[in-house]
Order: C-alpha cells, then sequence, then structure tokens
C-alpha cells in the first residue's frame, strides 16, 4: 500500500511515501520550510501561501498542500520566494495591529519568528487597517484580539476537527474576513466548552489563554511534562511555570495519547495544587479539635494508636482507604503496608465509585 | 479497555452505553465525533440522558436507568434472530455460546422496548443490524453500565455482544471500560483491592501468598488469606463497630460514598480515622490525624491510564510547607510498625513492582520515563500490547455468559415517583476536592443543581433556576432545578460533586453480589417545590 517515492529538496535526495505533502517529506527529512496556516494536528489550508516551494524549476507551489511526487525537484528558497514571503509578512503586518508589548504571545509567536527571519521592519506601505473585534472578558477561559489574527484558520479547524463543536468560523472578505464565534456574538456566550484548542494553535496572540494564576514573560516561564489529575485518559500536558515556580498555563502535549488535546478540567484544573487552603502541616486531634503538630508528633501517635488498636481488636479491625488519584508506587506500598505491617486485606479505594 | 485510543480511527462503528463521554472523557468523546461527522463512521447511543453523543448518533435509545442487560440482549436477539453473528469467530474462539441462545428468545424487540421504556422497537432492529454491519465496532461504556446492582452482568452483556459480533481481539474493536480516575487503572493493577494482590492475582490463593511472602521477606510471618472488605463494607463495619480505626489517603468517602448519613456516623464511630490529603476534605474534618501529602505535580511516579498505558509524570512544582510524597509517609507508618523499609525514591519502589507484578515485568523505570507502554509488558524487550486478546483470550476461549436482566433495587413507587440517576459534568470531578478549589472551573459552574425534563418540571410547577427539594428514602437535599432537553420524562440526574447538595444523601447503597458497586446509577425520589420562607440558602 504505501509506496515510497524519492525526490530532491535543495539538492539533497530525500525519501517518502506517496501521499504525503512536499513539507511532509521536507521535515521527516530535517529540511526546514517555513509554514504559518499548517499545523500538523488539522487538515491541509494552504491558506497564507508562506510555505510557497520552487517546483522542477518554475512552478511556485503551497509545500503545505501540494503532494510529494517521486522524481520532484524541490527548491525551498531563493531570491523570489524570500521576497514573496516578506510582501505576505509585511502585508498581515500592516493589516494588524501587532502591538507585541501588550501580547500574551509575545516571544512565543510564530508570526513573530517569521518577521524575525525574514527581516520585516515598519511595514512599506500602510494599509487602510481595521480595528478588528477584541474580547478579553467574555469567556472565562479564552481572550481574543483579532488585531493579530493573520486569518490562518488554525482556530476554525481545531475547533472543527479537533474539540468538533465548530464555535469559529470566518465571516466576511477581503480584508473584511473575521472571525465570529457560533453566529456572532461573544464567545462567551457561545457553544465553546473550553477545550483551549484554538488557543494553543493559534500561532499568534490573537486567540490565548486566561490566567490561571498570574503571567510571566513567555522567555521566562519554565515546561515540564506531566499527566492530567482527573479522568483516566491520561492526557499528557505540559505544564508552564514561572521563575518562582508558580504554576501559569498548560497545553496539550502531542506525544500523550491525547495528542496534544484537552478538555477543560486538564487545561484549567491545576491551580488547586496551589490554592492557599492546602495543608501545610500535620494536624493531630487534641481536646477535639485539630491542631498543628510536627511529622515526628503525627506520625508516632498515628502509629501507635494502629499498633494498640491492632493488639486489641485484631488486625481486621483496621482498614485502609488507597486512592486512584496517587502514583502506582504509593498505591504499591500502601496495600504492602495493609497486609504486611497492619496484617489485614481490609484495603480498597474508589474504583467502584 | 481491550483496546487503545490511537485504535479510534480504525474503528467503523461505535456502540456508547452508559458513557457521557464528550463530559466524561472529553478527549475520546471528540475522537469518536471526529470518525463520526467527517469520516462517516456509525454510532449507536444508548443511555437515559440524551447527552451529546445522542445528537449525532445514527440511532438514539433513551433506555430507562438500569436496563442495560435488557437493551444488550435485546441487540443479541436480533443479531441471532437474522444469523447476523460471527459464526467461525465464536467456534473457534469462544464457548459457551448455546447457553446464550435460549436466553436471548424472550428479548424480542417489543419485551425489551417495554423494560427499557422505548417507544418504537424497530429501533432495537435498526440499532443491531448497524452493530453487526459495520466491522470492526466498538463499543465503550463507563459507569453507566457498571454502578447498578446489575453492574457485574452488565459487562459480561457486553462481552457477550463484542465475542458474538468476533468484535475482541481486533484492531479498532474491543469491549472499553473508560477509567474515571487518573490513576484508577494503577491502583487496580498494583493490588489496592481487598482480595486481589499486585497483578490480580487472588489473596486466596495459597501459592500467590506463598510468593509474595517470599518477595517482601516476610521470614515466617504470613500474609492474611481471608479477602478483607470493600469500601462500603468498611463502611458498615465501622458503622457496626466493628471496624474500629481506617487510614484514607486521597480519598473522600463522605462526598464519594452512597448514602452520605451513614458513611458520616460510621466514620465518627472509628476510634482512629488517619487522613493522608491535600487539603481538608469532608472527611479530613472527621479525622483524629491529618497528614499533609503532595499533589500530583509535586511529585514524580508513574500512573497508568484506561488504556493500560503506564505513563511517567514529573515533578513540576515545590509542595507548599511541610507536605511530603503519599510513599513517604507511607513508609513512616510502616517503620514505626515494625517493618524495616527504606526506600528512597519512587523509582525503588516501581523496579520492586516489576518483580512481582507479571504484567509490569517489562517496564523498568528507565522505559516507562523514556516511552509509554501498555501492559501486558512480561519482558524488557517486549513492545507491550496494544489491543488485548488478539491471537486468543487470556483465559484460552472466551466464555459466554447467558445473563437475564433483573431490574433495580429500587423502584418508582407512589410516595418517590422519579428514578434519580447521579453523575459528573464536564466542569467538575469527583467529590471537588481538586475542580472546586480550581478558581476557572469553580466560576464556571459554583453549584449543585438537578437535571430535569421541561415535562416533568412543568407538572410540578417548577420554573428554571428555582431551589427545590429533592427526597429519597434515604435523606434530603435542596437544590437549583435546571430545565433541559436531555432527561427523559420521569428521569432527573444530579451531579455529585457538591457536597453541600450531595447527591450522595440520596443514592442507595445497595451492591452488586459480586463485585459490590454500589448502585449510584438508579434509586427512586420526589421532587417538591419550596414552600415560601423556605428558601434557598443550601446552595
Ligand atoms: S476553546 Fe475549544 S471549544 Fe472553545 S472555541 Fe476553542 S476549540 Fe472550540
Ligand atoms: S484533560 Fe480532560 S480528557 Fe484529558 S485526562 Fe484530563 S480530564 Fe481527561
Ligand atoms: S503553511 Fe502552507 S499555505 Fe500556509
Amino acid at each position: 500500500m504505501n509506496e515510497s517515492i524519492r525526490l530532491t529538496v535543495d539538492g539533497r535526495v530525500v525519501s517518502g511515501q506517496k501521499g504525503q505533502t512536499i513539507l511532509e517529506v521536507a521535515r521527516n527529512a530535517g529540511l526546514d520550510i517555513p509554514t504559518l496556516c499548517h499545523h500538523p494536528r488539522i487538515s491541509r489550508t494552504g491558506a497564507c501561501r508562506i510555505c510557497l516551494v520552487r517546483v522542477n524549476g518554475t512552478a511556485l507551489k503551497t509545500a503545505c498542500t501540494e503532494p510529494a511526487a517521486d522524481g520532484m525537484n524541490v527548491v525551498s528558497e531563493d531570491a523570489e520566494l524570500a521576497s514573496v514571503r516578506r510582501s505576505i509578512l509585511e502585508m498581515l503586518l500592516a493589516e494588524g495591529h501587532h502591538n507585541c508589548l501588550f501580547c500574551d504571545a509575545n516571544g512565543d509567536c510564530e508570526f513573530q519568528d517569521l518577521c524575525h527571519r525574514y527581516g520585516i521592519e515598519e511595514p512599506r506601505q500602510p494599509l487602510p487597517g481595521r480595528r478588528r473585534t477584541t474580547d478579553t472578558t467574555s469567556s472565562k477561559g479564552l481572550r481574543r484580539n483579532e488585531d493579530r489574527c493573520v486569518l490562518c484558520g488554525r482556530c476554525v479547524k481545531a475547533c472543527g476537527e479537533v474539540q468538533m463543536l465548530g464555535v469559529w468560523d470566518f465571516t466576511g472578505r477581503g480584508d473584511r474576513t473575521e472571525l465570529t464565534a457560533d453566529c456572532g456574538g461573544p464567545v462567551g456566550e457561545s457553544s465553546c466548552a473550553l477545550c483551549g484548542t484554538c488557543a494553543q494553535l493559534c500561532p499568534t496572540g490573537a486567540l490565548t489563554l486566561q490566567p490561571v494564576n498570574g503571567t510571566a514573560p513567555t522567555w521566562e516561564t519554565r515546561k515540564q511534562t506531566s499527566v492530567c489529575i482527573y479522568c483516566g485518559v491520561g492526557c499528557q500536558i505540559d505544564f508552564h511555570t514561572d521563575s518562582k515556580g508558580r504554576l501559569l498555563y498548560a497545553n496539550g502535549n502531542e506525544n500523550g495519547p491525547n495528542n496534544g488535546h484537552l478538555c477543560v478540567k486538564g487545561r484549567f484544573g491545576f491551580d488547586f495544587v496551589q490554592h492557599p487552603e492546602r495543608i501545610r502541616t500535620p494536624l493531630v486531634r487534641r481536646d477535639g479539635k485539630l491542631v498543628e503538630a510536627s511529622w515526628e508528633e503525627a506520625l508516632d501517635y498515628a502509629a501507635a494508636r494502629l499498633s494498640e488498636i491492632k493488639a486489641a481488636n485484631g488486625p481486621d479491625s483496621i482498614a485502609g482507604l488507597a486512592s486512584a488519584k496517587v502514583t502506582n508506587e504509593e498505591n504499591y506500598l500502601f496495600q504492602k503496608f495493609m497486609r504486611t505491617g497492619v496484617g489485614t486485606n481490609n484495603v480498597d479505594h474508589c474504583a467502584r465509585l | 479497555m481491550t483496546n487503545s485510543i490511537g485504535e479510534i480511527p480504525s474503528s467503523e462503528a461505535f456502540l456508547v452505553i452508559g458513557s457521557n463521554t464528550t463530559e466524561n472523557h472529553p478527549v475520546i468523546g471528540s475522537m469518536i465525533k471526529h470518525e463520526v461527522i467527517h469520516r462517516g463512521k456509525k454510532l449507536v447511543v444508548a443511555d437515559p440522558r440524551r447527552i451529546e453523543l445522542a445528537r449525532i448518533a445514527d440511532v438514539y435509545l433513551p433506555i430507562r436507568p438500569g436496563t442495560n442487560v435488557a437493551i444488550l440482549n435485546g441487540f443479541m436477539h436480533v443479531i441471532l434472530k437474522e444469523g447476523l453473528y460471527d459464526k467461525a469467530y465464536i467456534d473457534e474462539r469462544c464457548e459457551g455460546f448455546e447457553a446464550l441462545i435460549p436466553v436471548l428468545e424472550k428479548y424480542t424487540p417489543e419485551h425489551v422496548a417495554g423494560i427499557c421504556g422505548l417507544a418504537n422497537p424497530d429501533d432495537i432492529v435498526k440499532a443491531a443490524r448497524i452493530l453487526a454491519a459495520a466491522k470492526p465496532m466498538a463499543l465503550y461504556y463507563s459507569m453507566g453500565i457498571t454502578q447498578f446492582i446489575s453492574g457485574v452482568n452488565g459487562v459480561k452483556s457486553t462481552a457477550n455482544l463484542q465475542m458474538m459480533l468476533g468484535n475482541v481481539g481486533k484492531t479498532g474493536g474491543g469491549v472499553n471500560p473508560l477509567r474515571g480516575q487518573n490513576n484508577v487503572q494503577g491502583a487496580c493493577d498494583m493490588g489496592a483491592l481487598s482480595a486481589l494482590l499486585p497483578a490480580y492475582q487472588p489473596v486466596i490463593v495459597p501459592a500467590n501468598r506463598e510468593k509474595f511472602e517470599k518477595a517482601w521477606g516476610m521470614c515466617g510471618c504470613s500474609l492474611p488469606e481471608k479477602p478483607g472488605l470493600t469500601i462500603i463494607e468498611m463502611m458498615n463495619a465501622a458503622a457496626r463497630g466493628d471496624l474500629k480505626a481506617m487510614y484514607v489517603m486521597g480519598e473522600n468517602p463522605v462526598v464519594s460514598d452512597p448514602n452520605t448519613e451513614h458513611v458520616i456516623e460510621a466514620m465518627e464511630k472509628l476510634d482512629l480515622l488517619i487522613v493522608q490529603d491535600i487539603f481538608l476534605t469532608e472527611t479530613a474534618r472527621l479525622a483524629h490525624v491529618v497528614l499533609p501529602s503532595c499533589a500530583f505535580l509535586e511529585k514524580e511516579g508513574t500512573v497508568t491510564n484506561t488504556e493500560r498505558r503506564v505513563q511517567f509524570m514529573n515533578k513540576v512544582v515545590t509542595p507548599p510547607g511541610d507536605a511530603r510524597d503519599d510513599w513517604w509517609i507511607t513508609q513512616q507508618l510502616a517503620r514505626r510498625m515494625g517493618l524495616q523499609w527504606n526506600y528512597t525514591r519512587a523509582e525503588e519502589v516501581f523496579e520492586e513492582i516489576r518483580t512481582v507484578t507479571p504484567s509490569y515485568a517489562g517496564i523498568t523505570w528507565k522505559r516507562a520515563r523514556e516511552t509509554k507502554v501498555q501492559w501486558p509488558c512480561p519482558a524488557v524487550d517486549h513492545p507491550g500490547t496494544p489491543t488485548l486478546h488478539k491471537e486468543k483470550f487470556a483465559r484460552g476461549k472466551g466464555l459466554f455468559t447467558a445473563i437475564e436482566y433483573t431490574p433495580p433495587a429500587e423502584v418508582v413507587d407512589r410516595e418517590y415517583p422519579l428514578t434519580l440517576t447521579t453523575g459528573r459534568i464536564l466542569e467538575h470531578f469527583h467529590t471537588g476536592t481538586m475542580s472546586r478549589n480550581s478558581r476557572i472551573l469553580d466560576e464556571l459552574v459554583p453549584h449543585g443543581f438537578i437535571e430535569m425534563s421541561r415535562a416533568d418540571a412543568a407538572a410540578l410547577d417548577l420554573v428554571d433556576g428555582e431551589m427545590v427539594a429533592v427526597s429519597s428514602r434515604r435523606g434530603s437535599i435542596r437544590i437549583r432545578l435546571r430545565i433541559s432537553p436531555r432527561p427523559t420524562p420521569n428521569v432527573v440526574f444530579i451531579p455529585f460533586h457538591f457536597f453541600e447538595a450531595a447527591a450522595n444523601r440520596l443514592t442507595i447503597d445497595a451492591l452488586d453480589p459480586t463485585c459490590k458497586i454500589p448502585e449510584y446509577k438508579v434509586c427512586a425520589c420526589r421532587v417538591e417545590k419550596l414552600v415560601a420562607g423556605d428558601g434557598g440558602a443550601a446552595c
């Protein structure tokens, strides 16, 4: 079924499978073709034309949509291609209103990166810019500033193909094109389920996540991967923290069983970890009240009472509940403790609940 | 799950029964929707509420709560009558089919429609044909199958159907229970169960105990042989005064268990309650000792998801104050009770797990960090097992079990005329300890509610948003009314996350006789208008 093909990209012979695009073959071979509207998790778009390449000496094709063919000769960049890219970027820059200083995506923006790469400065000729929708309050999960929108359509497809709600769509034409949530109206009143996938896939700061616990400049955040604490899908999540270790925001990790997708719980439901009401010290009940104690006191007391009760009433008068929210190692030790330390099989957890 | 999340694109059809997938396992819900909407896959949904997936289903069957066995038998009746079953597969790979045939006889579409409260028996026929025609078809279920006194029977019926259609052991097929908690699979794998040692090795079998006595260096001492108490049985034993002490790690039975009043009463009787948790939960407030533990982002370790994938959790942030890893705390107690434990890192525990848990034997700590293997993985060079029962069933032949429909423990009557079913909502989780302490989730849905059809609300003269009283034989709560197109008439739904309007003050603690799961999904209740001055202060 898989027919393999060989083509030349920038003078290098690379191989791929029939059905792959030029971009896919090139990227698999570690070659870089700039893109903007393309994203591997959604269907092929071909809207921005940043990825134009020269095929067989003449034709300009969008690498993200053009099927790779056996014997093809592809040039990923030359003077003409670079200048086409530059003018696309300039037009996008002129059409929107990209004030990076106030943008959540500053430092983590594909459009900004491309502008740097192609040395774009002030647009040479100003376009009749038109302010579009800014709505940073109606939704509890999304912030929208369409002056930074590059009309790539990733959010439309994120919602329509990944989350499967189809909240976003384009309306209007030409320089009047803009996004609409459901059939108009603020996104906070739409059918949005707050999965945050559109914001995660947005290449600029046009759609961003509401801060959960504060913000920090993107270049000062650290990222670490863990697994969602909620349901059993086991989505892998990249958690971003600031320099003080404060949890800021979460993105779906594309190597997990979730392919980068999350639901509202995984996306926004992690700040309980840094909630001021977390218990910080052991507590022991004295005269009817729970009072702070040292670990030594609390553990000595607990173990002594357990031993007394075991001696007086036998090990089966004691029971333990393990937890579906802690690790395998912790559950394993817990049941081992109940069975060998206490000496009872009275151990269970909430699997049935 | 017998199969993997990654196999969803390989399924030609889906039967979703007793799972509100788009709210409770949303990422899988979206994947199924993608297949149905963009790739034309077939979908049959059976659920008492018109859940989101019902809207895109080829056939939606609004069955009464507690009638899963009947509807599944109904599908099998049609498949049998019309000869749509996979004869070769059954002959070659299964046994016990003959015993099933006579039982299915009476589950005609008309009879089943009567039990399930379906207006049109032909829908059952239509659904059965769709399910039989598509190969492979994947069956997904969740607590809507298991949380009944007939829960085990419901599970066996799903297996009957899938074996009959030859869908077990096929990529894109399978019987796929969706696990409701991040590591409920792992907790079971690790033997946090009263009758089973790690890897589901029954404690009652002497050879298993011997093996563990040796592995755990118990020098002369022996493991207790009598299976222990399950969670609900513990509560009953505590209430009777037979159970004197409980050690609770990261659970909140006061909110999660059925029949709240009874649970609180039981817990208050204990001579010693040790609670190890991240918040002062409703249960921790009753404790004699509270031990502060690390939350998930403060520790490293492995968890196992619904598709048996062992995944690594990295430490992302530092714990507050004096909070410690759960394993550290357990070890401290163990040492004080005479065990010579000396684990210094989670890694050492995991490496020990491998030696006593055959399904994890091939997963080293390093491998768990770098890849995401699915158990069974018996050896370090074994790739793991995405699909179970591929060549043959784990027990050899797939066993059909003839199952009769039995009604739920409590049926409606004049006094309690509505059927109450409980569950979760998209924005919250379990007892709310985590989700309700997360700002955005809490703001999205700050209160509990009862979901009721417009017709039922009109009959009781109730309007959307008003506070109502809901009572069952066990208790009574006040809660906000939400009129919704989702429940079928005479069925109401309450999410159980909200302690101040706790569904489990109403639910019944009747248990499945085999697996002791409580019947959360159905009990009889009554909804009443609050009289003036009776106010809505409760939530
Ligand atoms: S957050 Fe999710 S549901 Fe909401 S618009 Fe974006 S993709 Fe759609
Ligand atoms: S992000 Fe949502 S779907 Fe994924 S594991 Fe968490 S709760 Fe489940
Ligand atoms: S990336 Fe290819 S057209 Fe946008």
